[in-house]
């Protein structure tokens, strides 16, 4: 009745062969991978602390979690982590903004977005405890390691999406400025960071949403923030401590997500 | 019918009303900043033009008071211990480690980090093959344009974020007390985070998809069930094997840190080295992670190139 529709079902895209041969190559990985796990039966005991550990959640450290004064303060530890997350983003942020620009194809030209693109993808694989325990040796243990640590490894991320942004600009807008006559300084001020300044905030804040996690965990190493206080107590089995902690960092990177994700639709939408 | 009730206010009445921070951001605006007449632009041929207005130096002013804040708590305090001349003598410690990873660089040494570096890859495609696996379902459950019950798809939502919340370290620390340390607590950590992380970049992408076609399908008289396999399924597949790639690179760089605590793979080694200040050691570690890392991201571009 209607040739269409019969005809362009047989046209459609035949994927079979891709799709079997990408499930061939997924489950042999899979299965190669599969060899990594020793499991030799749940330790006992380890069941018994696990059980603990959950019900402790319920019934956390009153004491410092809610405690503002003196002594262990879970408020005031979660203050330092997300300082440290804050100037750790804005430094990163700053820094980012020259290997964007030497990394953008659009501006530099192919050899040098290459040599930029490389050293952007080795500052995202250097480990971030490993860079925290660099700084420590610099600075001594404490939160500005945290800062510094955070602030250097956040550049990797960030100038890789800063660099997608700049080589989204639109250069029709460049252009119509050049039309009415404006000079160098009035391009870049009025076509280009306008264009910019949105999705680079925007990036920032979401970096700062995964710097606040970070955070979290650098003390680990001696870095500052609340990681110190949550592993201590795992390690001498103060369970009620551990949940206090973790409590602290929920609340907080819940929070941080909420208002974060209302900061950038703003922007994005431009509905201020 | 529209809401004669509450008739939709526009943004400017909308932002007025919301609270306090709203109404201190526009006063500050109209009477202290920009008055109208200071927004007036009159052009040569006699149109005036008002310019909209700029919140960019409020925003600026709590960013450089946060800023001020922490900058007395952190670096300020910091340095009222520490007298500044150390810290400037100390800042070769730092570039030492730098130039030793590259002068020392310790190449015969590569042969005995493959093994660990195998564990730790194999850890990563486990863990987020487990993640994933679970996180399909669950993010079809979370997308409130598939689940009409809007508790249901909240309270999974919030799960999630409770989920994602927690450091992926914190999990391996917890279940090395049930599973003993090794790779089986690095591959269940991962897991757990992949788990967090995909069915959120999942259920956004299915909430934005076109139900259409879902409903094209029903109206032919198939089943719910037959139009969610042959309408929704092939829309999300592709995107999602290309999400699961992209936690799975996300994996391999994390997998180098969970090491610390115990959960195996070549965490532990760089731990050591960095101990003992083996920095040559270090150097070969991280530039074999680096080759990894970058032939990692080149397979799964080409796959998800051939994806979509």
């Amino acid at each position: 009745m209607n040739p269409d529709v019969q005809s362009m079902y047989q046209k459609r895209p035949k994927t079979l062969a891709r799709d079997i041969t990408l499930l061939i190559f997924f489950t042999i990985v899979i299965v190669w991978s599969t060899q990594t796990i020793h499991f030799d039966g749940l330790n006992p005991a380890g069941i018994v602390i696990s059980r603990s550990i959950l019900d402790a959640l319920t019934k956390p450290n009153l004491e410092w979690l809610l405690n503002f004064g003196e002594g262990t303060s879970i408020p005031k530890l979660m203050l330092e982590t997300v300082a440290m997350a804050f100037l750790g983003t804005i430094l990163g942020a700053i820094l980012a903004i020259p290997f964007a620009f030497l990394s953008a194809r659009n501006i530099t030209g192919r050899f040098a977005s290459f040599f930029g693109n490389t050293l952007i993808g080795m500052i995202r694989t250097f480990p971030i405890f490993i860079l925290g325990l660099m700084f420590i040796r610099v600075t001594g243990p404490g939160p500005l390691a945290g800062v510094l640590t955070i602030g250097i490894s956040s550049i990797g991320m960030i100038s890789k999406l800063y660099v997608e942004i700049i080589e989204d600009i639109d250069s029709g807008i460049i252009m119509a400025l050049d039309a009415t006559g404006a000079n160098s300084f009035q391009k870049i001020r009025y076509g280009i960071i306008p264009q910019l300044t949105p999705n680079f905030i925007s990036t920032a804040i979401y970096r700062f949403e995964i710097n606040v996690r970070n955070a979290t965990i650098l003390s680990l190493v001696g870095a500052g923030g609340i990681g110190f206080t949550l592993t201590a107590a795992l390690a001498v089995y103060r369970w009620v401590d551990a949940a206090a902690a973790l409590w602290g960092i929920v609340i907080v990177v819940l929070v941080i997500e909420v208002i974060s994700n209302k900061v950038r639709s703003m922007l994005v939408s431009g509905d201020r | 019918m529209p809401n004669l009730k509450n008739p939709p206010l526009k943004n400017r009445e909308r932002d007025n009303r919301i609270h306090i921070f709203e109404s201190i951001r526009w006063y500050f605006l109209r009477n202290i900043v920009q008055t109208k007449n200071a927004r007036k632009v009159v052009l040569s041929d006699g149109v005036s033009i008002t310019k909209p207005y700029s919140f960019g130096l409020f925003y600026l002013l709590i960013l450089i008071g946060l800023s001020y804040y922490f900058v007395d708590l952190i670096v300020i305090s910091y340095f009222e211990i520490t007298p500044f001349e150390l810290f400037v003598k100390r800042i070769p410690n730092f570039t030492n480690i730098v130039s030793k990873m590259i002068t020392d660089f310790n190449l015969p040494y590569l042969p005995r980090i493959i093994q660990p570096l195998i564990d730790t890859i194999q850890m990563a495609i486990l863990g987020t093959f487990i993640g994933a696996a679970f996180a399909l379902p669950v993010a079809f459950l979370a997308s409130q344009n598939l689940v009409k019950s809007k508790v249901l798809t909240n309270v999974i939502k919030l799960i999630l974020s409770f989920i994602r919340t927690i450091p992926t370290l914190v999990y391996a620390a917890i279940l090395a007390f049930a599973f003993g340390y090794g790779t089986t607590i690095g591959v269940i950590a991962t897991a757990i985070f992949t788990f967090g992380i995909l069915s959120k970049m999942l259920y956004e992408v299915i909430e934005t998809l076109d139900l259409g076609a879902f409903i094209a399908v029903e109206s032919t008289g198939a089943t719910k069930t037959k139009a969610f396999i042959a309408s929704i399924i092939p829309q999300i597949m592709g995107t999602f094997v290309s999400l699961t790639l992209y936690s799975f690179e996300i994996n391999i760089r994390a997998s180098a840190i969970l090491g610390y605590v115990g959960a195996g793979g070549i965490g532990i080694l760089l731990d050591d080295h960095m101990t003992w200040r083996e920095y040559g050691h270090l150097g070969v570690i991280l530039a074999l992670l680096l080759v990894v890392v970058f032939i990692i991201e080149n397979i799964s571009r080409y796959i998800r190139k051939k994806m979509s």
